[in-house]
């Protein structure tokens, strides 16, 4: 199971909250000095600089706002809470646990942006059913309806997002019009993820905290080791101690990002976990789900599972996802089978950099980029490949080793009657 | 100018590469790659003519 650990110093801003593993209630969370602020939407706005998006593009969450708040009159928001990365499950954490913390920055995000109308799109039937229960306990004073979603690996990105919500399928659309510009109803559209909204709540609450509210972030990770961990951590803390922290503690090689961050070799494991470190390294914080390989997992292997998994979940609709993601994926399976040719390398190389950019998302990006890091941080085992077949890549394969399940979340107790004592 | 290509209406067909050579490649898979924008006057109707071409309506030229 899923454990759930702080390594934030404690009193800092935290999403975690007092209680990880029950679902907070509307009179806690107004308890603890929820959907309450000292200040004004301006000021607010103001106090998010530095704050990045913790959906997977870590875009600036300020200019995203004045952005919409600037692209026409009544805006839409809509607080992102379909997970599609197979090992992250912190947004779907946050729903079930916290859903008054989301509902809250939702509510801040409209009225920076001046929005009149708010969505929460979700595909976790646990997390829709505790948020419909929040909205129940506490009105907003937004109207806000929760939209539903399948669970697929696209259904998050933002264009996809504004689709559904407009009645169509969860599949991403050509862009430009970005959401911004022209979402939800036609209308200017913020689509934020859950996390990002949560962080707008915490600010709100203690503005002159801001910096380490900002500066730290939720992340999934896991490795054979030990049971997956989800953590709220500070930028700045290396992967060497996620890695520790998770019990994978001497790995072979990092799976960043989820899907789009690509492969690290063990010689980066001093790399600093922050947005523009890891960009600058070549790979990506992304959503924070970071897959450890066990020292005798091969990286060849799960490169190939990843892309597998990626190229099952393409919506389909470009040709050239179809061709490039299938192709990749073919070739790192033929590289896990020894059935590779000697031309094999020079076309994946070819393809990490002539495929990246060419699909509606970015999925097509993240098959060619898995393979263009793996080809990078492991030249020499990747070569191996080709002499003669890899007995870690032949060992059965780890069915659902890139899933981590999210961690259960209690419903809080219903209160007994005041003449039934119980002991405390 | 730009010619703007839908990824999820380009099926391969490759018609629009004949008229804008100096625009579109088509890839190893047959898919379009928009190389360069029209400049104002340059390459103008070849770009056109490439919009015109695809049977999917993938191609767009946007001032």
């Amino acid at each position: 199971m899923t454990g759930i650990d702080s390594l934030i110093p404690p009193g800092n801003p935290s999403v975690l909250g007092a209680a990880p593993g029950v679902t907070e209630d509307a009179r806690t969370y107004l308890a603890a000095g929820g959907y309450r602020g000292a200040i004004g939407a301006a000021e607010l706005l103001d106090r998010l600089d530095g704050l990045r998006g913790r959906g997977g593009a870590g875009f600036p969450t300020a200019a995203k706002l004045r952005a919409v708040r600037d692209a026409g009159p009544r805006p839409v928001v809509v607080a992102n809470g379909e997970e599609g990365e197979p090992g992250s499950v912190k947004d779907r954490w946050l729903l079930r646990a916290r859903p008054h913390l989301v509902l809250d920055g939702l509510a801040r995000a409209a009225e920076i942006t001046g929005a009149e109308r708010g969505y929460v799109y979700v595909s976790d039937t646990a997390a829709g059913e505790r948020i419909r229960r929040a909205l129940a306990e506490r009105a907003p004073r937004l109207p806000c309806d929760v939209v539903d979603t399948a669970h697929t690996y696209v259904a998050g990105e933002e264009t996809a997002v504004v689709r559904r919500i407009n009645g169509g399928p969860a599949l991403p659309t050509a862009k430009p019009p970005r959401p911004f510009q022209q979402g939800v109803g036609g209308a200017p559209t913020l689509v934020a993820n859950v996390e990002t909204l949560a962080r707008i709540a915490l600010i709100a609450a203690q503005p002159d905290r801001r910096r380490p509210a900002a500066r730290a972030t939720l992340v999934t990770l896991a490795g054979r080791g030990a049971e997956p961990l989800l953590a709220e951590v500070p930028y700045g803390c290396t992967l060497r101690t996620l890695a520790r922290a998770q019990g994978t503690p001497e790995p072979a090689g990092v799976l960043m990002g989820g899907l789009f961050g690509g492969l690290l070799g063990p010689g980066r494991l001093d790399l600093a976990l922050d947005p523009d470190t890891l960009t600058a390294a070549g790979t990506a914080l992304g959503c924070g789900a970071i897959r450890f390989l066990a020292p005798d997992e091969c990286p060849v292997s799960l490169a190939s599972a990843a892309v597998a998994h990626l190229a099952a979940e393409s919506a389909r609709q470009c040709g050239i996802c179809v061709a490039g993601t299938g192709s990749v994926r073919d070739a790192l399976g033929a590289l896990t089978n020894g059935t590779a040719d000697t031309g094999l390398l020079t076309r994946l190389r070819r393809w990490s950099t002539s495929l990246p950019g060419r699909g509606a998302c970015g999925l097509l990006d993240a098959a060619a980029g898995t393979a263009g890091s793996l080809l990078r941080a492991f030249p020499d085992l990747v070569r191996a490949h080709l002499d003669a077949p890899c007995p870690g890549c032949a060992a059965p394969a780890d069915t659902g080793r890139l899933t981590v399940p999210v961690p259960h979340v209690a419903r809080r107790p219903v209160p007994r009657p005041r003449s039934a004592a119980f002991p405390r | 100018m730009k010619l703007r290509l839908d990824a999820t209406r380009c099926q391969g067909y490759g018609l629009c590469q004949e008229p804008a050579p100096d625009l579109i490649d088509l890839d190893e898979f047959g898919y379009a790659v928009v190389t360069a924008d029209p400049a104002p006057g340059a390459f103008e109707d070849a770009a056109r003519a490439a919009a015109e071409a695809c049977p999917n309506s993938a191609l767009r030229l946007e001032r």
